[in-house]
């Protein structure tokens, strides 16, 4: 369990226009309450953490409105988070453990450095989604940002898995090191889009980025092979297709029923010769 | 195949009539140089001057020289440029190299001089006198109040958020060198030593083994943009987390650990697979402006319960801009790294060529935050080539909170800065993985030779705090009145802060 930061004396008046006030919290056995209307992030997060503490097993967050940082460092399982509107930037960041679920958008890096845990996002997300994440699981209904998946890395048994729902922008899966990207292109707002941008697995040397759809040579980067997925292939996807569908209320059959586009490093060490030795 | 062009730059010379024929050499040369023979025969175009193989043959009939193969002079194309061009003719390669910049630029700290006391401001006696070598790292607070302690006397009101600094013995800590890049007995030796010093090491960019565990409060640790070995616990683990933006010997230039250095311990410190390239991207993906930084440093506030949180850059042009930048976005310190500083591995160009001289950076930080009335917001760590603990205490004196030291830690254990990390094959078993190689050092002998050597520069700094008059090294921070330059231009002088010797 974390610590508690040493108490500070909160400026007084209005932050960034976030109150600093104590959120009101509601509990009803181990599901917790807290109502983040106008709620400052430090606040909001501390009342997370000392409701974990305190044994609370469901923690629903209303009235969120872009505050930052939420489930941010928490390492605890068995705990799951629902937030009501609009979650801030760095969601989940150095995430372990913790169940996130929210009913709404979710805004820049979500996932970032997650080591562990899952995250359900039923809206659109922004840009450095799952940034170095190397472990746990971030699904998105809608369509992403830009720089989604940079530096995804994988070891051992932690794999990580991040799956869209909708379009993406430049940057996909960038020196993507492990794990799985999945993009769907399918609940999107943006029909006039391709399905990804450019430099899409640029600098990739690890994992598999699998696309809903086809994509042409000139939006990947130099250092994939793009193939059709196989029938190995979709014995890999299938059961996190299975999973993403049932978290979102989807049909997975309609998800599989069209073909998807393998990604895939050409080598682990794309460097190996660019250098000599003085 | 075509012969190469390159001649070698040594040549190994032993002396025969007192060889014992030990095979010592044979098995002390990390690179492979000699081959035996019922006598050792070394192959000169391996040899890198690491001295190994003359520390340890009991004969002491082995010397290294310099193989002065006549090239015609020319002032313009040095011996080493043609050399250069011929090896990049064969390979195509970009030229890799490691440890600090070795070009003659100017060394502004050599034309500094520390001023002294006289009769008008007495000296103090080190020997006799207290002498507070201790600092603190992390933000001040803007103002402090105080309140009745209730026994007719004064305390500090409520709390001022000093209490998360970082207390530090001395000014002087371990420059960040990762498990990786360095071995883990190297890292061993650190932890202990900066354990007993009262200072800390640092992680670099490679995570932190479990077995540094135990000296945590005395570790700061990084966060790069490749993340590795970065997690809840790591951050938790550390007495201070550092961004890391930049180094000196590579500004803008992100670092890579080739794949045959990721062992299976390295692998699991780093969470990666073990033999693929570990990459740091030269930006982190998540950081593409000073808010953006904010967002890092309070996202590592929150994971952390509030920590000292401190940023590292490479010293470049405009850097008093960026440091204020720093400043606001949070940083509880900054870390400034000049060109001279060392490396793991760089290009060869962009070592030699980019960045600028840590004094400048740093005065010209100092400066510009005093000017701006936030100094006190941040601390200040000054590295990039600071060779002893005159440097330590001219960077002190220029505006540096503590100074950090890397070359000279491994120079203390051993290195002979023969340039050559980048291979993995350090025959001092500093900058190598390879098990025969790594357990030439012992933690324990490793932790003496830098305790002393932090003592000795501590007692050398109490030694110059005496002369200058002044009993807290608090007080030679910025005080750059007691600096003079003998030799250096009006311009670098003013940038400096620092006045010609005479006036
Ligand atoms: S270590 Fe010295 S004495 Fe022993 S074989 Fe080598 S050169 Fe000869
Ligand atoms: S590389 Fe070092 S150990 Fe090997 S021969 Fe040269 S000086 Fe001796
Ligand atoms: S650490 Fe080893 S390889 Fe690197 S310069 Fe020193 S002696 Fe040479």
């Amino acid at each position: 369990m974390m610590m508690k930061p040493a108490s500070v004396a909160p400026p007084a008046g209005v932050i960034e226009g976030y109150r600093y006030v104590a959120p009101s919290i509601e509990r009803n056995g181990d599901a917790v309450t807290i109502d983040a209307t106008g709620v400052y992030y430090q606040q909001l997060n501390d009342a997370v953490r000392d409701q974990i503490a305190a044994g609370a097993k469901t923690i629903t967050l209303s009235g969120v409105n872009g505050q930052r940082y939420i489930g941010c460092g928490l390492r605890v399982s068995g705990v799951k988070v629902e937030v009501q509107g609009c979650a801030g930037n760095d969601m989940a960041m150095f995430g372990d453990g913790t169940e996130i679920e929210v009913f709404g958008n979710a805004q820049d890096g979500v996932g970032n450095t997650m080591s562990n845990g899952r995250v359900v996002v039923h809206g659109d997300a922004g840009d450095v989604l799952g940034y170095g994440m190397r472990g746990g699981r971030v699904y998105i209904k809608g369509d992403v940002g830009y720089r989604v998946g940079i530096h995804m890395k994988a070891y051992e048994k932690l794999v990580p898995v991040l799956v869209c729902g909708g379009k993406a922008r430049d940057f996909f899966g960038e020196y993507m090191a492990g794990g799985m990207l999945v993009l769907l292109g399918m609940n999107t707002r943006d029909e006039a889009q391709p399905i990804a941008g450019s430099f899409l697995g640029a600098g990739m040397h690890g994992g598999v980025i699998y696309v809903r759809g086809t994509v042409e040579p000139w939006q990947c980067g130099a250092e994939v092979g793009i193939t059709e997925a196989s029938e190995e292939d979709l014995a890999e996807l299938r059961p996190v297709i299975e999973d993403y569908a049932t978290a979102m209320g989807m049909d997975a059959a309609e998800i599989l029923a069209r073909p998807f586009t393998r990604i895939a490093p050409m080598s682990h060490r794309p460097y190996a010769k660019l250098y000599a030795s003085m | 195949m075509q012969q190469t062009f390159v001649q070698p730059e040594f040549r190994v010379k032993i002396d025969y009539d007192k060889c014992h024929k030990c095979g010592r050499c044979v098995q002390q040369c990390g690179w492979g140089v000699y081959d035996f023979n019922e006598r050792p025969i070394p192959h000169d175009e391996k040899c890198r001057a690491c001295h190994r193989c003359v520390t340890y043959c009991p004969a002491h009939c082995i010397t290294i020289e310099k193989n002065t193969l006549a090239f015609r002079d020319n002032d313009n194309w040095s011996t080493d440029a043609r050399k250069a061009v011929w090896k990049q003719a064969e390979t195509g390669g970009v030229l890799l190299t490691s440890m600090g910049n070795p070009r003659p630029y100017e060394r502004i700290f050599d034309k500094l001089v520390l001023d002294a006391c006289q009769v008008t401001n007495p000296s103090i006696d080190p020997l006799r006198e207290p002498m507070e070598l201790r600092t603190y790292l992390g933000r001040k607070s803007d103002s402090v109040a105080v309140e009745p302690n209730g026994t007719g006397g004064f305390k500090l009101a409520g709390s001022t958020g000093l209490e998360r600094n970082v207390k530090l013995d001395t000014p002087i800590i371990f420059a960040p060198m990762s498990y990786g890049s360095v071995s883990l007995n190297v890292h061993r030796s650190l932890a202990m030593a900066a354990e007993r010093c009262g200072i800390l090491m640092n992680t670099g960019e490679g995570g932190l083994h479990e077995d540094l565990y135990p000296y945590q409060d005395n570790v700061i640790v990084q966060v790069a943009s490749g993340r590795f070995g970065v997690s809840p616990e790591y951050l938790q683990r550390g007495a201070a987390i550092e961004i890391k933006i930049g180094q000196g010997a590579k500004p803008g230039i992100g670092g890579h650990l080739p794949g045959e250095k990721i062992d299976r311990e390295v692998s699991s410190t780093r969470m990666i697979p073990q033999g693929s390239d570990a990459i740091s991207p030269a930006p982190h993906h998540d950081i593409y402006s000073i808010e953006d930084l904010r967002q890092l440093i309070y996202a590592l506030k929150e994971a952390s319960g509030y920590k000292t949180v401190g940023v590292k850059i490479a010293a470049v042009h405009n850097v008093a801009a960026i440091a204020s930048g720093i400043v606001r976005a949070g940083a509880d310190y900054i870390y400034l790294d000049g060109f001279k500083g060392g490396t793991g591995a760089a290009p060869q160009v962009i070592r030699d060529h980019i960045g600028i001289p840590i004094e400048i950076a740093l005065a010209a930080v100092d400066q510009r935050l005093r000017d701006e009335g936030i100094r006190n917001q941040t601390s200040i760590i000054a590295a990039g080539s600071i060779r002893s603990s005159a440097d330590a205490a001219k960077a002190i004196a220029l505006g540096a909170d503590v100074v950090a030291i890397g070359t000279a830690t491994l120079l203390a254990l051993g290195c002979h800065l023969c340039q050559s990390c980048h291979t993995g094959k350090c025959s001092w078993g500093i900058t190598t993985q390879k098990p025969e190689l790594t357990r030439r050092i012992d933690p324990e002998w490793g932790a003496e030779r830098l305790t002393n050597l932090i003592h000795a520069w501590s007692h050398e700094l109490q030694e110059i705090l005496g002369a200058l008059g002044v009993n807290a090294v608090e007080s030679l921070r910025g005080s750059r009145e007691r600096l003079r330059s003998v030799g250096l231009d009006e311009q670098t002088c003013r940038i400096l802060g620092v006045k010609p010797a005479g006036l």
